[in-house]
């Protein structure tokens, strides 16, 4: 109860001084930003704000708002003169196909990463412990220090006629459930490295470490008092699934649609290794801006993922995905 | 040990019907346990608890951090299952049982408030679940949050609402399910003092309009004493002590409880003997030990402490004065406000009475 009695020998606080510390020019320095708190938020934020807002975002606005302009079909030219015409040439149906194709690969991926991802983050967000969770980020992160091409190339021999998939479903006896998949319009063709589903396959194993990670950061943040009090008030595991870790992992869902949706929306170089001929929306772009020289077409069609994108977070917005935000 | 040692004493007389449920007659306990333990690794949480709580009973676990309270309500919760033991609720074996299928709700510490729904719906989460109409359950959470005072809030989001509020909303979510026993986490943990001393007579308030069983778990000794009906002392895993809370204050069983619920003085034997009270290991509450005016006599029948005080503290009604006596007994005594100031190293004059040295029946 009492500090009064101190033992012999104990350190008396009052009996030396500490030596002042050397004034220098940094430490006067530190006074300055210390007292002018604004000073350091613009010294630090200056070259980010710098390259963010005027060269990139710049340079986009730029080149976007060349969708305005169009091209004179004799000479190639541009003509520098506001028109929608190159924004309606985009509902030309070869073009409209383009569009539309491109989306529904994009979204089968976000889909299918989804689907993939969430049991991998929720494992790892509740179940793991420390050791098999460094183990876990390091499995998730380790392709993404491979070359992309690389990965691609290895896929295209994995869907080939002759690849692994195909060795391992006629060893299983399911080879002909895959000529069964192959033979239906759309998703199939003559073989899975030139199908959609084999592009949908090699995208979805490209992007979804994008995926796994914000899932897994937002089952993170769900308290284990909310599903043990959900629980506790008569919902079956099932339910408290659905009404509960759901609805508080939806942001992280959302973010990784974000990026698994943007990323397919802006590929063109897995299209070109696996895939049909017909184009999407990157390798459109790429052809436009590049041999056909239409940069007000390309431009018109860069728009079309920002316009996607900004539709998609509204609906996910309507339908309350940010409620736990 | 001593699970009912509170309820056995009590007079067998004809009592007033109020109490009859809760002594004269065998009924179901609401909540029973025999030999329960429940370890984690080599921690032994819970290490053989036998309980018996009446229905209707506001029931205490007191404790310091780590004693094994809170596991214990979470075993009946059904959020931990027994390493050992039989537990009952309301006549039910529940091992085993998830806590979905039990009759019994949680108010938790955080209140575990569903970020994602507004407070009505939060409320109305368990009639959700259990396939109530939209309309029947709206009403009945309309009328649960006007039963905690909050009628009018259900459009609100939890983070809008103050602590105070969230407690009343996690409370009203609980007993709209109309559980068989409640179950409180601490829940006045995180409240200033003064909403708790409100919080505290509302929930007993609650509690006797609701005629429900509720099983408090707290470590502050002065919410468990006013509240309770009957306070379990847990220590180390083990109920140490339980009865109401007179009993518990005026007659601690052990060191422990002496030390834990209003830190009461501890003499040995001898030094009880040469105060006048039994060669027995005592508890002497401060507020019992009289200080006497220069040169007064001791009054008949007291004990009489020769000491120079080592500590004076002020809190408010009262000072707590620690003293020595020359043959090395410490004691700590309660003055109250008025009753002449001491002086760090005065020499004092103490009477301690003969009664008020109580025996510990938990210690050799």
């Amino acid at each position: 109860m009492s500090f009064g009695a101190t033992s012999p020998g104990a350190m008396n606080p009052a009996g030396f001084d500490l030596p002042a510390p050397r004034e220098g020019i940094g430490r006067r320095l530190s006074d300055a930003l210390t007292r002018h708190g604004r000073l350091l938020t613009l010294l630090l934020l200056t070259p980010p704000l710098l390259w963010l807002g005027l060269i990139y975002l710049g340079s986009l606005f730029v080149f976007l708002a060349q969708s305005i302009f169009s091209i004179d079909p004799f000479s190639g030219m541009i003509v520098r003169e506001p028109t929608t015409a190159t924004l309606i040439e985009l509902f030309r149906p070869a073009n409209f196909d383009i569009v539309r194709r491109t989306v529904l690969v994009a979204a089968a991926v976000t889909a299918l990463c989804a689907v993939l991802a969430f049991p991998i983050a929720y494992y790892a967000a509740r179940y793991a412990g420390p050791k098999v969770k460094a183990g876990f980020y390091l499995a998730v992160m380790m392709p993404l220090w491979s070359s992309y091409l690389v990965k691609v190339y290895g896929w295209k021999l994995l869907l080939a006629k002759e690849g692994a998939i195909g060795w391992f479903a006629g060893r299983l006896g399911l080879g002909g459930a895959l000529d069964a998949w192959l033979a239906l319009p759309v998703v199939g063709g003559p073989s899975l490295s030139v199908s959609y589903t084999g592009m949908v396959l090699t995208f979805t194993y490209l992007w979804l470490p994008f995926m796994i990670l914000p899932i897994q950061a937002a089952l993170e943040r769900v308290p284990p008092h909310l599903i043990e009090a959900a629980g506790d008030l008569g919902a079956s595991p099932g339910l408290v699934f659905r009404t509960v870790i759901l609805p508080l992992a939806m942001p992280g869902v959302v973010a990784g649609a974000i990026f698994t949706f943007s990323l397919t929306l802006g590929d063109y170089i897995v299209p070109q290794i696996i895939g049909t001929s017909a184009l999407v929306l990157g390798q459109a772009v790429y052809t436009l801006q590049g041999t056909a020289g239409n940069i007000p077409l390309a431009a018109a069609f860069s728009l079309v993922p920002i316009l996607v994108m900004a539709l998609f977070l509204t609906i996910a917005r309507r339908t309350g995905a940010f409620d736990a935000l | 040990m001593g699970a009912v040692r509170g309820a056995a004493r009590r007079p067998q007389k004809a009592v007033p019907p109020m109490h009859a449920t809760l002594d004269t007659v065998p009924a179901t306990p609401a909540v029973r346990f025999q030999g329960v333990a429940r370890h984690f690794g080599a921690i032994r949480a819970v290490d053989g608890v036998d309980l018996s709580i009446a229905p209707g009973e506001f029931f205490a676990m007191l404790g310091p951090s780590g004693s094994g309270k809170t596991t214990c309500l979470r075993l009946i919760a059904g959020f931990e299952q027994p390493d050992a033991g039989h537990i009952e609720i309301f006549g039910e074996t529940v091992e085993g049982l998830p806590p979905y299928r039990r009759a019994v709700n949680t108010v938790f510490q955080d209140y575990a408030l569903f970020p994602h729904l507004s407070v009505g719906d939060n409320v109305a989460y368990g009639l959700r679940v259990r396939g109530v109409a939209r309309a029947e359950r709206a009403r009945l959470a309309r009328e649960a949050l006007a039963l905690v005072k909050l009628a009018g809030m259900e459009t609100r989001r939890p983070a809008q609402l103050s602590g105070g509020q969230r407690q009343r909303v996690a409370l009203a979510r609980a007993l709209v399910v109309r559980p068989k026993v409640l179950l409180l986490d601490e829940p006045l943990g995180a409240l200033d003092l003064k909403l708790r001393e409100e919080m505290q007579s509302e929930l007993k308030g609650l509690q006797r309009a609701l005629g429900l069983t509720f099983v408090f778990v707290t470590h502050d000794q002065g919410e468990a004493l006013s509240m309770a009906d009957r306070v379990a002392v847990f220590n180390e895993g083990r109920i140490v002590q339980v009865g109401p809370p007179e009993e518990v204050y005026e007659r601690p069983a052990t060191r422990f409880v002496a030390g834990f619920v209003g830190s009461a003085n501890v003499l040995e034997p001898a030094q009880a003997a040469a105060l006048g009270g039994a060669a027995r290991v005592s508890s002497l509450r401060p507020e019992k030990i009289v200080l006497l005016a220069p040169g007064a006599p001791a009054p008949e029948g007291t004990g009489v402490v020769e000491a120079s005080v080592t500590d004076v503290s002020y809190q408010g009604p009262v000072r707590r004065v620690a003293v020595r006596d020359a043959r090395g007994l410490a004691l700590v005594v309660a003055v109250p406000a008025g009753a002449g100031t001491v002086a760090l190293g005065q020499a004092v004059r103490l009477a301690v009475p003969a009664g008020a040295l109580q025996p510990m029946e938990g210690e050799p």
